[in-house]
């Protein structure tokens, strides 16, 4: 018994910290030097998977799509307590836009099985798009509760949270199925846990063909496995660049034009001019 | 079936009243409504909201789709992603923009998911022009712009295919424009055919915050960056806002860093200002940041590195330690009230 969940999680550059060395001559950012990252607000939401499971009981499956790499963040997730962990990759995912995206993450979540439970994070850092967890509960037309702060009560049927709105926030309840994404007011996620970590360290990755039968969401857990666009019998037409209805036409490095900025000397006649200049413009009071 | 090839804006409200932003977009959506030569439409649900639906005519909008239901009193996620995706396919405009609030954030991407269309997040600028491929030229279509990745680039996103470009956009970065209050918009009702299973939201309470800051009406802001994050430095970044009269703000670090609070943020995931007089202090400069205050009348900016890319938007930049500096423009202030 216990809830079904499926946590959906991203790597993603550590865009929060460009260094120096990510920066190319040119002043764009050289992405391979950047560090690949778990996604902080996927974090979030699998700690919360993990809590709601201490509490009902249940099974936590982590799902990413993404390059061979991504396979360090679901290791991750088995460090920390998920049950069984899935790769989709595939060349034919390359260039998904969000649409293309949640439609190879919602074929993916219905080949791993029923779920009571979807949760993301509320948004991934490397765009801040907070598009794919509503757009995966619109393709698996399900209930959606976003920007989760708290959950306030579960049981095996519905799920009652805190949401964090402009203004305020709200409580509200939905019942089994839905999905969440989770911000990082939820919770302080738990480090890894080193029995774990060494139970898992040399797990290697199974790659499903397609006469493999997967129930993720079995009573087995500690699975590595690795699905591409046929396993998870998705329609490659609408996976990657050709399933992607918005296109990048235009991008332009940020030219910083030396402006016609006034310099003013750090001294206190200095700064005294310029507070006069300001009081004579109006600008001060 | 009326085809009609407007903007047509989601017309956010809370208690019935209309959102600010969505206000703004009506605004924009005029502006590019203009260059097309199509009318501005809204898409509305609410409950006996119609007379604060008429006054949007004033700002540019002709005509609101208004659905009225008691269970739309409030926002739930698929009752209104369902209304406004039945307007839609009944009207066809060929953009549609959202608020990037948190109900616009909620339910935009759940629209565009249904109608398969591409969705552009936090556009700081929206433009029509055209977009050739080696086989296919498209006339006319909206070019969504955005900085990405890092703010180290500058992106321009359209969605070419499928008829239909949808945005959102943050509240304050569009303009609003004054008030014509004599033009009337059309209110049109449309049915609501949603059925008891359609509400699976059921909402418990809601809690609305009075807004402890306002950036947004601000004269005066000083905002504080990672060099400004010290205790030392942001008593001097706060009691320099106290002796001006304005308003504390700060860059994103060092709100997700927890000494200032989420509402303090200024910049392209935060709020935008235009207030007469902005000081940067320890701030760096990255394009998210501008986003948010580069239509400050004056601004003056304050960072120890004379190379930091603040100084090329300032129109006065002091190269020093905020320490140092803050206080000499107390001293100066106070000397001369
Ligand atoms: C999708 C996305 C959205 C974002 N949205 C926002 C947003 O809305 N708002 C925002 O602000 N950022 C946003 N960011 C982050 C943005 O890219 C920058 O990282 C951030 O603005 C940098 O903040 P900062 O200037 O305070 O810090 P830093 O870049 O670390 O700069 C600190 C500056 O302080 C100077 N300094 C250090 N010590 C002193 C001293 N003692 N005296 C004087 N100067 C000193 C340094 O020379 C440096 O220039 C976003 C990023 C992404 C990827
Ligand atoms: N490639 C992916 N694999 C797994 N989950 C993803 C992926 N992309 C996005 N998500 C989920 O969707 C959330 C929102 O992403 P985004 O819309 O990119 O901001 C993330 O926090 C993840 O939970």
């Amino acid at each position: 018994m216990g809830l079904k969940m499926i946590v959906m999680v991203k790597q993603v550059p550590d865009t929060h910290n460009i260094s120096g060395e990510a920066m190319k001559p040119d002043g764009t950012v050289n992405r391979n030097a950047l560090p690949a990252i778990f996604n902080p607000e996927d974090l979030n939401a699998l700690e919360e998977a993990l809590k709601i499971k201490e509490k009902t009981g249940g099974f936590v499956t982590a799902i990413s799509m993404g390059p061979q790499k991504a396979l360090d963040v679901l290791k991750e997730c088995l460090y920390r307590g998920a049950d069984n962990v899935v790769l989709v990759t595939d060349r034919r995912f390359a260039g998904a836009d969000t649409l293309a995206t949640s439609y190879a993450l919602k074929r993916a979540i219905e080949t791993v099985g029923k779920f009571d439970l979807v949760l993301c994070g509320r948004q991934a850092i490397d765009g801040d798009t907070a598009q794919v967890g509503p757009q995966i509960a619109e393709k698996l037309n399900i209930n959606q509760l976003t920007c989760v702060s708290e959950v306030v009560d579960v049981d095996d049927k519905a799920i009652t949270v805190r949401r964090t709105v402009d203004d305020g926030h709200e409580i509200v309840k939905s019942c089994f199925p839905t999905l969440l994404t989770v911000t990082s007011d939820a919770n302080k996620p738990r480090p890894p846990s080193v029995k774990r970590v060494m139970s898992y360290k040399n797990t290697t990755c199974d790659c499903c063909s397609t006469d493999t039968e997967i129930s993720c969401i079995s009573e087995t857990a500690g699975n590595l496995l690795e699905c591409d666009v046929d396993y998870i019998d998705a329609d490659p037409e609408k996976c990657g660049i050709s399933g992607s209805p918005t296109k990048v036409i235009k991008v332009k490095n940020v030219v910083l034009t030396t402006g016609n900025s006034k310099k003013i000397p750090n001294t206190e006649s200095g700064i005294g001019d310029l507070i006069d200049e300001l009081r004579n413009d109006n600008i001060l009071g | 079936m009326t085809i009609e090839n407007s903007i047509m804006v989601f017309i956010e409200q809370r208690d019935g009243k209309v959102a600010d932003v969505s206000l703004e977009l009506i605004c924009e959506a005029k502006r590019l409504a203009k260059s097309l030569g199509v009318p501005v439409t809204g898409v509305a649900a609410g409950h006996h909201m119609s007379e604060n639906l008429k006054p949007l005519g004033g700002y540019g909008c002709e005509k609101v789709y208004y659905t009225d239901d008691k269970r739309l009193s409030y926002f739930t996620s698929v009752p209104y992603a369902k209304v406004i995706v039945k307007t839609i396919k009944k009207y066809h405009p060929q953009i549609v923009l959202f608020g990037a609030s948190t109900t616009g954030r909620d339910v935009a991407p759940r629209v565009a998911s249904e109608m398969k269309c591409g969705l552009t997040a936090d556009c700081t600028e929206l433009k029509i022009g055209n977009y050739k491929t080696k086989s296919k030229e498209y006339k006319n279509i909206l070019h969504q712009i955005r900085p990405a990745f890092g703010g180290n680039i500058i992106a321009t996103i359209v969605s070419p295919e499928g008829g239909i470009s949808m945005a959102t956009v943050r509240e304050g970065v569009m303009k609003m424009s004054a008030l014509d209050i004599s033009i009337k918009a059309e209110v049109i009702k449309e049915t609501c055919d949603l059925a008891d299973d359609d509400f699976m939201t059921e909402v418990i309470e809601i809690v609305r915050k009075e807004k402890r800051v306002n950036l947004k009406s601000a004269q005066i802001i000083v905002s504080a960056g990672m060099g400004a994050n010290s205790p030392e430095a942001l008593k001097l970044v706060k009691e320099l806002a106290s002796v001006l009269g304005g308003e504390v703000g700060s860059s994103r670090p060092v709100v997700d860093s927890g000494t200032l609070s989420r509402e303090r943020q200024v910049g392209q995931t935060g709020t935008t200002v235009r207030p007469n007089l902005y000081i940067a202090c320890g701030i760096s400069g990255q394009i998210q940041h501008r986003a948010g205050m580069a239509e400050a009348k004056r601004i003056i900016a304050i960072n120890s590195d004379e190379n930091a890319p603040i100084f090329d938007i300032a129109h006065y930049g002091i190269v020093g330690d905020v320490c140092d500096v803050i206080p000499k423009m107390i001293k100066a202030y106070k000397a001369e009230a």
